[in-house]
């Protein structure tokens, strides 16, 4: 948890950096080296801005949305498997916080419990925009959930399991699910982006229609919570996608280099944050390149796209297993 | 012993948070007071070792259909003032529908204490696998009855939808 939050604060900073890269500028270099001690700073500020809710806004609703946002972001990590398992004084320690037999849908669970946040925020703030981006982030939220899961659903019919570290383990090697689930990976990786209301399918808080969309209202550190439970999603989906189409900790010639468990468990470990810093990347390459899509062209995509091919996609992968076996 | 506490703590938000679904004035308020007592269902779920119905509970309830109650009741905003008026025969109607509702209730609670004690001393009885298992051996017809069900709404939510 500790370092999901670690890991958000500094993916605002490499945010800033890249986009900055992209766009040929510098980006933060004022405070400390390069500009590192930058989200401190922007978190300071947060913390010591004025507090301020609208007369209008239904108090409890107002505080709890962002309580929820923030809540239900950084439940996803505990069943993520960031490393096989440690051997201290011959006991097994897993790098797993909690290994769920159904730890694909806890998280399915958990992403569609995290709409409230921003839907009781944006309600509660009592303001036309912020109405307008709650409804546009619940209903992006719910559709794509649906692609999400029919593309996860292929990834669960080729491992038999719906454990995490089941499906991490069965990619040992570079065995990964990528070869054979392209098109689910594609999928995937675009529901991601709508499900953390990433750009380009930001629409929720889309700045030139709706000011500031569902946080228009907020400020201080509640709209921190709101800005910050965006980063943990990315990361948290960022770790999905490698662990579910890249194999987790798993890395060509682990068995070959020769390395005590340990040891294997830490390069692991190293090895999934390298891909999941990868995925980061990859999200805020979209979002700095890539122009925001209208809402009408997102719900086309999602619904007469996304989930026939998902459905379709499910079909092949049925028929492929069928005959393989 | 553990249990047995987590028994009661969820029972008592349970029964307090639907007794506040029909009790709370704001729709609002009764809409999440759902939500809260839906999460408790769930955790009863995973006491008697029933993950998969637990999540899929919070997945399908919590996490889609109330999403859109929630929608309903932000765009409409209800209150006092919009609340239709009901006529006296809707309400007459209403409390004879509710009491023939409890009585189909309390008849099938009653012949409970005759009923076979279920054993939940095996752990993987309400696993994915064996759940899968069951639902197409025991209860193949049942089962395909359901899906032809959601398949003839969904046909239908298309035809209504077609129609504007």
């Amino acid at each position: 948890m500790m370092i999901s939050l670690l890991v958000a604060m500094y993916s605002t900073y490499f945010e800033r950096k890249f986009a900055a890269w992209f766009q040929d500028r510098l980006g933060p270099n004022r405070a400390g080296p390069f500009g590192l001690m930058q989200p401190l700073a922007d978190g300071l500020k947060l913390l010591f801005k004025e507090e301020f809710m609208p007369n209008t806004a239904n108090r409890f609703l107002f505080i709890m949305g962002p309580m929820l946002a923030m809540f239900v972001a950084l439940l996803t990590s505990a069943v993520i498997p960031w490393g096989s398992f440690i051997v201290i004084e011959g006991k097994e320690y897993s790098l797993q916080v909690a290994d769920v037999n159904i730890g694909i849908l806890y998280i399915v669970a958990v992403t569609s419990v995290g709409v409230y946040g921003i839907m009781l925020g944006g309600w509660a703030s009592n303001n036309k925009y912020s109405l307008l981006g709650a409804i546009r982030a619940a209903s992006q939220m719910i559709s794509y959930e649906l692609a999400m899961g029919l593309a996860i659903l292929a990834i669960v019919m080729m491992s038999g399991s719906l454990s995490l570290s089941d499906m991490v383990a069965q990619q040992k090697g570079i065995n990964w699910n990528i070869w054979y689930q392209p098109v689910g990976f594609l999928i995937f990786i675009i529901c991601a982006l709508a499900e953390c209301n990433r750009a380009p399918f930001d629409l929720p808080e889309c700045e030139t229609e709706l000011v500031g969309g569902f946080h228009t209202e907020y400020s201080s550190m509640k709209l921190g919570f709101f800005l910050f439970s965006e980063y943990i999603n990315m990361f948290i989906s960022s770790a999905i996608i490698s662990a579910l189409y890249f194999g987790g900790f798993h890395f060509p010639f682990e068995d070959s280099l020769g390395l005590s468990q340990n040891w294997l468990a830490i390069v692991g470990a190293l090895v999934f944050f390298i891909k999941i810093s990868f995925f980061g990347f990859v999200f805020m390459w979209i979002r700095w390149t890539l122009p925001r899509f209208r809402y009408d062209q997102l719900m086309r995509l999602g619904w007469t796209w996304l989930i026939p091919l998902a459905i379709f996609n499910i079909l092949i992968t049925a028929v492929v297993l069928m005959l393989h076996n | 012993m553990f249990s047995t506490i987590l028994f009661y703590i969820l029972s008592v938000i349970l029964v307090f948070s639907s007794l506040m679904v029909i009790f709370s004035r704001k729709p609002i308020n009764s809409v999440l007071f759902l939500i809260v007592s839906f999460f408790a269902i769930s955790g009863h779920y995973i006491l008697l070792n029933a993950q998969f119905l637990a999540v899929v509970n919070i997945i399908v309830y919590a996490g889609a259909i109330m999403v859109l109650f929630l929608f309903t009741v932000m765009l409409l905003n209800l209150n006092k003032e919009t609340e239709p008026k009901k006529s006296a025969l809707v309400k007459i109607i209403a409390v004879i529908t509710g009491c023939l509702l409890a009585v189909t209730l309390v008849g099938s609670l009653k012949g409970i204490d005759n009923a076979p004690v279920q054993d939940f001393s095996d752990n993987s009885i309400g696993l994915i696998k064996n759940l899968g298992k069951t639902l197409f051996t025991d209860f193949l017809v049942p089962f395909e009855l359901t899906s032809v069900l959601f398949l003839a709404s969904i046909v239908g939510t298309l035809m209504i939808g077609k129609k504007e």
